[in-house]
């Protein structure tokens, strides 16, 4: 009893010490952002963010590639990942470790050896911001992997595809009507994380000169410091409460799992 | 053990369609699992594949099924060749030995799926679903899902699934095998009365000899990727052709025996030889337990090592005086009183027995 009374103290405290390690910083960020340096608070750095044009086009950009690299890895994932377990399933290792190959190389190295790939992609589909999406679809692969692989664990892919293949069902049928409705947390894990990733993502857009949202925040940090700061906390409560969705998520199909054991 | 009075296949009025599955071969890596697979099913009958593990079974059914390719040979169904047609073109309802419900639709949505893709409307596959599922027993649970249901309740809904799009071919890969052997005796009996009602041509895979010979019309027999046998359950038990089969299916004691014509003498009886056994020389007869008499007797052959009282039967242990351990089934009237390390006399019947060549 005494131990339990002990360690429910010890867990408060090292929850609170955490809580302060993160929070502050955002706490910071804000105080920051919404100080008037005549002295009290203002909403001119926040409002600023959908009144600049540079920063309003830079947010409608990083979540236009979002969208398009959600869509994109998906469109490219799941079919492959569902074919590999159906058809192929010697080559998941090799799949697998494909997929974790961007984690290993710097941005700085991808951007490099893509400089020759994406002037053929400037050539074929012109010069556009959009066409960050395929890198980013590359970069998103490690963890949009793990939390599509983890779903497809869950059910029985080769059985349930071939009782839906038996009763008539192609195979374009079979992935969309059997088994995307039964990996929904993991696709809806990987489009979480994708969409954290893309907004959060820098250096491969810096390098190659597009302006995306971190690209414009850190050129405003230049000038209007407080904006860029606001804007570097939205996206950052942004992309909390994506995560916060996605936990959400992964605990309510725990929970259900649950009761139907 | 078997339900013969509801199995004879209703051919006449009977939907089904004959299937034939020719020379069929398939090899994976270094291993055959089929090789030279010949099988005829009549339209309406259902037969059961038996064997032991990796004796290519699974296999047959799959490439039946359109699951797999065969290296060669042919699958013909109704008289159309379906060799290259792809399983979901194939107009054959399966039911897998994993269970195999769609888990984000209910018990209704599973039993509609098929009808769904083929356009049938909503009032329409609403009413054959529930058309199905009360064939099955399961009207009234439509609305659960399949985390909802016991092992037999899936197995009962993923017959009535496969049912519901009135397939060609009902195909059952060991559907039975997950389940507690009560529930098992009662959804085999199930899927036996539902294939007579429906008259559809069935082919059953299985390890389980009991339950194959309890409910199909025929038994084929499997061994190294071949038939070895194919015959009614009575006829496969009581008339083995060959030693695989006469010591897979049901209990075998192997005795000496020394062929003379048509009869062998085995433990001093003549007993009438089978076709397929060895011919003017010795060799081992494969006896069944109940081919055997036992009676207490002080200057008898043997002796009894343990007896088990099996209701109206009892099976009893006995070890020869020539080394030969054998199991003797007889009535437990007849077995009444025998303890072991009693003297015994072992004496055959004179039934039909096949004799093979001793190891």
């Amino acid at each position: 009893m005494r131990q339990t009374v002990l360690g429910r103290t010890v867990r408060g405290i090292v929850l609170v010490l955490f809580g302060l390690f993160f929070f502050f910083p955002l706490y910071a960020m804000l105080d920051f952002s919404t100080r008037d340096f005549q002295g009290g608070r203002t909403g001119e750095a926040w409002s600023q963010l959908l009144q600049d044009p540079t920063l309003t086009s830079a947010i409608i950009a990083s979540l236009v590639l979002a969208l398009l690299t959600v869509v994109g890895m998906l469109v490219l994932l799941v079919p492959t990942m569902v074919w590999v377990r159906l058809r192929v399933p010697k080559a998941k290792r090799l799949v697998e470790f494909l997929c974790l190959l961007p984690l290993t190389i710097p941005a700085l190295v991808i951007v490099v050896g893509m400089r020759n790939v994406y002037s053929w992609v400037g050539y074929l589909v012109g010069d556009s911001i959009y066409t960050l999406a395929f890198v980013y679809v590359v970069l998103v692969l490690p963890f949009a992997y793990r939390a599509i692989d983890n779903s497809l664990s869950t059910i029985d892919v080769v059985t349930l595809s071939e009782a839906a293949r038996s009763l008539g069902a192609g195979w374009g049928t079979v992935i969309t009507r059997v088994v995307v409705p039964n990996i929904g947390p993991g696709l809806l894990s990987a489009a979480f994380v994708s969409v954290a990733l893309v907004l959060g993502e820098y250096t491969i857009a810096s390098l190659t000169n597009y302006e995306n949202l971190q690209v414009v925040i850190a050129l405003l940090g230049k000038s209007e410091a407080r904006t860029s700061v606001a804007a570097s906390l939205a996206t950052l409560m942004f992309a909390m409460v994506l995560l916060l969705l996605l936990s959400y998520v992964g605990r309510g199909r725990s929970v259900r799992e649950g009761k139907s054991q | 053990m078997t339900t013969q009075s509801a199995a004879q296949p209703s051919t006449q009025s009977s939907p089904g369609v004959e299937v034939a599955l020719q020379n069929l071969v398939r090899t994976y890596g270094s291993v055959q699992a089929l090789a030279g697979f010949d099988l005829t099913i009549e339209p309406g009958e259902m037969v059961a594949l038996l064997g032991p593990s990796g004796c290519g079974k699974t296999t047959a059914l799959r490439i039946l099924a359109g699951l797999e390719r065969a290296d060669e040979g042919q699958v013909v169904v109704g008289g159309k060749v379906l060799t290259d047609v792809p399983a979901n073109k194939r107009d054959m309802g399966m039911v897998f030995q994993a269970y195999s419900l769609f888990p984000h639709m209910t018990v209704l949505e599973n039993v509609a799926f098929g009808l769904k893709l083929r356009g049938v409307g909503t009032k329409q596959r609403a009413a054959r679903g529930m058309e199905v599922l009360a064939l099955v027993g399961l009207d009234a649970q439509h609305n659960r899902y399949a985390h909802q249901l016991s092992g037999g309740q899936q197995q009962r809904v993923a017959l009535a699934r496969a049912l519901a799009i009135e397939p060609s071919v009902l195909l059952l890969d060991e559907p039975l095998s997950a389940l507690d052997a009560k529930v098992r005796t009662q959804l085999r009996e199930e899927i036996r009365r539902v294939q007579v009602e429906v008259g559809r041509t069935t082919v059953f895979v299985t390890h389980d000899q009991e339950e194959a010979l309890a409910i199909a019309d025929r038994v084929g027999v499997m061994s190294n990727g071949r038939l070895e046998q194919i015959a009614a359950p009575q006829e496969l038990y009581e008339r083995p052709r060959t030693r695989f089969v006469a010591e897979f299916v049901g209990l075998t004691n192997r005795l000496p025996a020394e062929v003379d014509g048509d009869s062998a003498t085995v433990l001093g009886s003549r007993m009438p030889v089978l076709e397929g056994s060895v011919t003017g020389r010795q060799g081992l007869a494969l006896v069944r337990p109940e081919a055997l008499g036992i009676a207490r007797n002080a200057d008898g052959n043997g002796f009894a090592i343990t007896s088990s009282f099996l209701g109206s039967l009892s099976r009893i242990s006995c070890r020869l005086d020539t080394g030969e351990e054998v199991v003797v089934q007889s009535s437990s009237g007849e077995a009444a009183g025998l303890a072991p390390g009693d003297r015994v006399q072992v004496t055959p019947r004179a039934v039909p027995v096949l004799v093979v060549a001793a190891d």
